[in-house]
C-alpha cells in the first residue's frame, strides 16, 4: 500500500512536473493560525503540506524558522498540537507529513509516534538529524505503522553514503541545496542539480529540493530536474512581514499560487 | 542488522552517544575521526602535543594538598590536581591545543568555538593566536554580561566574539550557532568543541586530550601519600574536567569517582542544571545522554551561578558511568559553591572558578562522611579571576571605589 505522497509523485511525474511542498510549524503564529495556514496552502494549490514540530534547538534552520518556532513553542505548542495541525492538512486532501528534529520523537515514544503519525492520516515523516546509524529502531517504526522516513542528504554526501541514506528512505528524498540552515536566499545553489543527479544514481525514489527556494523562478528552475521543491521560510516570513494575519494569509496564497506554477514550468 | 552492528562502533557509551545530526556535518566528522585516530598512533603528533603542553601550557601541572581547608572537609587529606595553574587559566587549554594542531593536520583556516563562562572561548583564541588560525567565539549574550572580562580577553587575542541572541541566550545557544556557522562553512573550518559532548567523535576525542589530568595526577598521588584516593572529585557542566580526570581511575574500583553538578536554587526548584541528578535520557547537539527536557522534548533552560556549567545536557560518557554506577552524580547549590568559593580563598590563598567551587563544596560533604583516614582528590579545574565581579557582587563586596 503506498501512501497518499508516493501517490503524489506518482502523479506529478506523470504530469511531467514537479510537486509544491509547503511548510509551516505547528503553533504559528498560533495553534489555530497554523490550521489557517494550511487552509490557505491548498487553496493557494500546494501539493504536499510539511508540518514543523517547533523545537527548542532547530540546529538545520535560520533565523525565520527559528523566529517562528520561538512563537509556537511560546504558544505552548505540544506534540498533539503537531498531531492535529497534520490532520487538518490530511483532511484537506492534501498529503502530509510532519517534520521534526530527532529528540521529540524519542520523547514521545518511537513506536507510538510513528503510529500516531499513521493513525492521522499521514504520510511520513521528515527528521533532519538522524543519521541512518541510529535509526533502526526508527526504520522498523515507520515499516510497522506503514509510513515514509524521510531523509534530507547535504551537497557534502558521499555517493557511498548517499547509496545508504537513500536505501533507508521512502516517499522522497530530501536534497539539501546549500551547505547552511533554512532561509531565502537570492539564488539558489548550483550545486543542487548535480546532487540530484547523484541521488538519482542510486535510488528511483521522487527527490525533493530545499533549503532557500522562494521565488517562482527558483521554483521552476529547480523543478527542471527535481521531482518536488520545498518551500519554508519564504511562507513564515510571509506571515511576519504582513501587517496583519489576514494579509499574511493573502501572501501566503499569492506566493502558493505563484510558486504552482514555477513547479509546473510557468 | 547491519545498522545495529554498525551503531555499535560509532561512539557509543552503552546506550549513550552516537551521532544525531544533519547529513551536512558527517563529511566533517569522518574526517575528524579519522584526524584523530590516526594522531593517536603518529609519534610525531604525540610528541608535538607534548613538548606544547612542557613549554607552554606548563604541564604537568602540580598537585597542592589543601591542609587549613582539609578542616572544614571532615579532616580528609584533599589534594588539589592544579589545572588552575595551565596558561589561560583552566584545564580547557588542554582540548584546544589539541584539537587546534588536528585543525592543521586537515588543512583548515578557520575555528569556531562555543563558550560559556569564556574559559573555553579564551583557550581557542589562544590557541588560533599560537597557531595562526582564525578564530571566532560564540557566546551567549547572557554570558557576554556575565563573563565581560573573558570577552575582552578574546578580542585582545585576536578572535571574534559574537554574542548569541536566540532562545535562553546561554551556552546552549552558543552550541546551537556554532552548529549553523559549521553546516554553512564545513569545508574550510573546524568546529572545535570545547567539552566532552556532541556527535561522536568530540565525546571520546575530548576525553583523550585531556585524560593526561587523571594520568599525571594518579601518579602524583602515588608518590606523595603511596596509595590511590579513595575518591576523586571534580564538576560536572559538560563533562570534560571532570572526564579528564576520572579516565585513568575507571579501573580502579576501589576509587570512587563523584561528579558535582550544578544544583542552583536546589534541584528541587527545577532552577538548577544538575543534568544527570534532575534529567532524562534524550538527545541534545547530536549526543544521546541525559538531557534537562519537558514531556515534549524540548530543551529545558538550565540555571547556575556558574556559566560554565549552565547547560542542560551532559556528555554521554558520565550519563553511562552514572548508570552502571561507575561513577557517583551529586548536586551542589549556588549557595553552597559561593561557601566553598569563599572558603578555599581563605584558607588556602587560592581563588577557584565558581565552577570548580562545585567540587570543593563536594569534597567538604563527601570528607566528613570519610573522615580523616580519607584521601580525596579534586580537580581544581579554573581558577576564578573571571569570577571576581561575580563574586563580589555575591558576597557585597563594592568594586569600583576603595572604601
Amino acid at each position: 500500500m503506498s501512501t497518499p505522497l508516493e501517490q503524489l509523485f506518482e502523479k506529478t511525474r506523470s504530469e511531467k512536473r514537479a510537486a509544491l511542498i509547503a511548510y509551516i510549524p505547528a503553533g504559528f503564529p498560533t495553534i489555530e493560525g497554523s490550521h489557517r495556514i494550511i487552509e490557505a496552502f491548498v487553496e493557494g494549490g500546494v501539493d504536499a503540506i510539511e508540518i514543523g514540530f517547533p523545537y527548542s534547538d532547530p540546529v538545520m534552520d535560520g533565523p525565520t524558522i527559528q523566529e517562528a518556532a520561538v512563537t509556537a513553542l511560546n504558544n505552548g505548542t505540544s506534540a498533539t498540537d503537531v498531531l492535529d495541525a497534520l490532520e487538518v492538512a490530511v483532511k484537506t486532501g492534501t498529503p502530509s507529513v510532519v517534520m521534526t528534529y530527532w529528540n521529540p520523537i524519542e520523547k514521545f515514544g518511537v513506536e507510538k509516534f510513528a503510529q500516531a503519525i499513521s493513525d492521522r492520516g499521514g504520510s511520513g515523516v521528515i527528521h533532519p538529524d538522524i543519521t541512518i546509524e541510529e535509526s533502526a529502531p526508527w526504520l522498523r517504526a515507520t515499516q510497522l505503522s506503514a509510513i515514509n522516513p524521510i531523509y534530507v542528504v547535504a551537497l557534502s554526501t558521499s555517493d557511498e553514503r548517499l547509496a545508504k541514506v537513500t536505501s533507508a528512505c521512502s516517499g522522497f528524498v530530501y536534497a539539501a541545496s546549500i551547505m547552511g540552515v533554512t532561509g531565502a536566499r537570492a539564488s539558489v545553489s548550483s550545486g543542487a542539480e548535480g546532487l540530484v543527479a547523484r541521488i538519482r544514481k542510486t535510488t528511483d525514489l521522487p527527490v525533493a529540493v530545499g533549503l532557500g527556494v522562494s521565488t517562482r523562478e527558483q521554483a521552476r528552475g529547480v523543478a527542471a530536474y527535481a521531482d518536488g521543491v520545498i518551500v519554508g521560510s519564504a511562507f513564515v516570513k510571509a506571515i511576519l512581514d504582513a501587517p496583519s494575519f489576514e494579509d499574511g494569509l493573502k501572501a501566503i496564497t499569492s506566493l502558493a499560487r505563484e510558486l504552482s506554477l514555477g513547479v509546473r514550468g510557468q | 542488522m547491519t545498522l545495529i552492528e554498525s551503531s555499535e562502533i560509532l561512539g557509543h557509551f552503552g546506550p549513550y552517544g552516537g551521532r544525531f545530526v544533519p547529513e551536512a556535518l558527517i563529511a566533517a566528522l569522518e574526517e575528524l575521526d579519522a584526524a584523530h585516530q590516526s594522531a593517536i598512533n603518529d609519534a610525531a603528533f604525540q610528541s608535538e602535543l607534548a613538548e606544547l603542553h612542557r613549554t607552554y601550557t606548563g604541564r604537568p601541572s602540580i598537585l597542592t594538598e589543601a591542609k587549613r581547608f582539609a578542616e572544614h572537609a571532615g579532616g580528609a587529606r584533599i589534594l588539589l590536581k592544579r589545572e588552575d595553574l595551565n596558561h589561560t587559566g583552566s584545564h580547557k587549554i588542554n582540548n584546544v591545543l589539541g584539537q587546534a594542531l588536528l585543525t592543521k593536520k586537515m588543512g583548515k583556516k578557520r575555528i569556531i568555538a562555543e563558550t560559556g563562562a569564556g574559559q573555553h572561548g579564551v583557550a581557542s583564541a589562544t590557541a588560533a593566536a599560537l597557531m595562526g588560525l582564525d578564530c571566532v567565539v560564540y557566546m551567549g549574550e547572557e554570558d557576554t554580561k556575565r563573563q565581560a572580562l573573558n570577552v575582552a580577553r578574546m578580542k585582545l587575542l585576536g578572535a571574534e566574539v559574537i554574542p548569541v541572541t536566540s532562545g535562553s541566550r546561554t551556552l546552549k545557544d552558543a552550541i546551537n550557532e556554532a552548529m549553523r556557522d559549521w553546516v554553512t562553512n564545513v569545508e574550510d573550518t573546524h568546529y572545535l568543541l570545547g567539552t566532552v559532548a556532541g556527535p561522536h567523535p568530540f565525546p571520546t576525542m575530548v576525553r583523550d586530550f585531556h585524560k593526561i589530568i587523571g594520568e599525571e595526577a594518579r601518579e602524583q598521588v602515588l608518590a606523595l601519600v603511596g596509595r590511590l584516593p579513595d575518591a576523586v572529585l571534580a564538576c560536572v557542566g559538560g563533562g570534560s574536567n571532570a572526564i579528564g580526570i576520572f579516565h585513568r581511575f575507571i579501573s580502579d574500583e576501589g576509587v570512587r569517582l563523584i561528579g558535582l553538578e550544578a544544583g542552583g536554587d536546589g534541584v528541587e526548584t527545577g532552577r538548577h542544571a544538575a543534568t544527570i541528578t534532575g534529567g532524562s535520557p534524550g538527545v541534545l547537539h547530536g549526543t544521546r545522554s541525559y538531557v534537562l527536557q519537558d514531556e515534549n522534548g524540548q530543551t529545558v533552560e538550565s540555571h547556575s551561578i556558574s556559566a560554565g556549567l549552565d547547560y542542560p545536557g551532559v556528555g554521554p560518557e558520565h550519563a553511562y558511568l552514572h548508570d552502571i554506577g561507575r561513577a557517583e552524580y551529586r548536586a551542589i547549590t549556588d549557595k553552597e559553591a559561593m561557601e566553598a568559593f569563599s572558603l578555599l580563598s581563605k584558607t588556602e590563598g587560592i581563588i577557584p572558578a565558581i565552577e570548580t567551587a562545585h567540587a570543593l563544596a563536594g569534597a567538604m560533604k563527601v570528607g566528613k562522611e570519610l573522615g580523616p583516614d580519607a584521601i580525596l582528590l579534586i580537580n581544581l579545574s579554573g581558577r576564578g579571576d573571571k569570577d571576581v565581579q561575580t563574586a563580589a557582587q555575591y558576597f557585597g563586596i563594592p568594586l569600583g571605589d576603595e572604601k
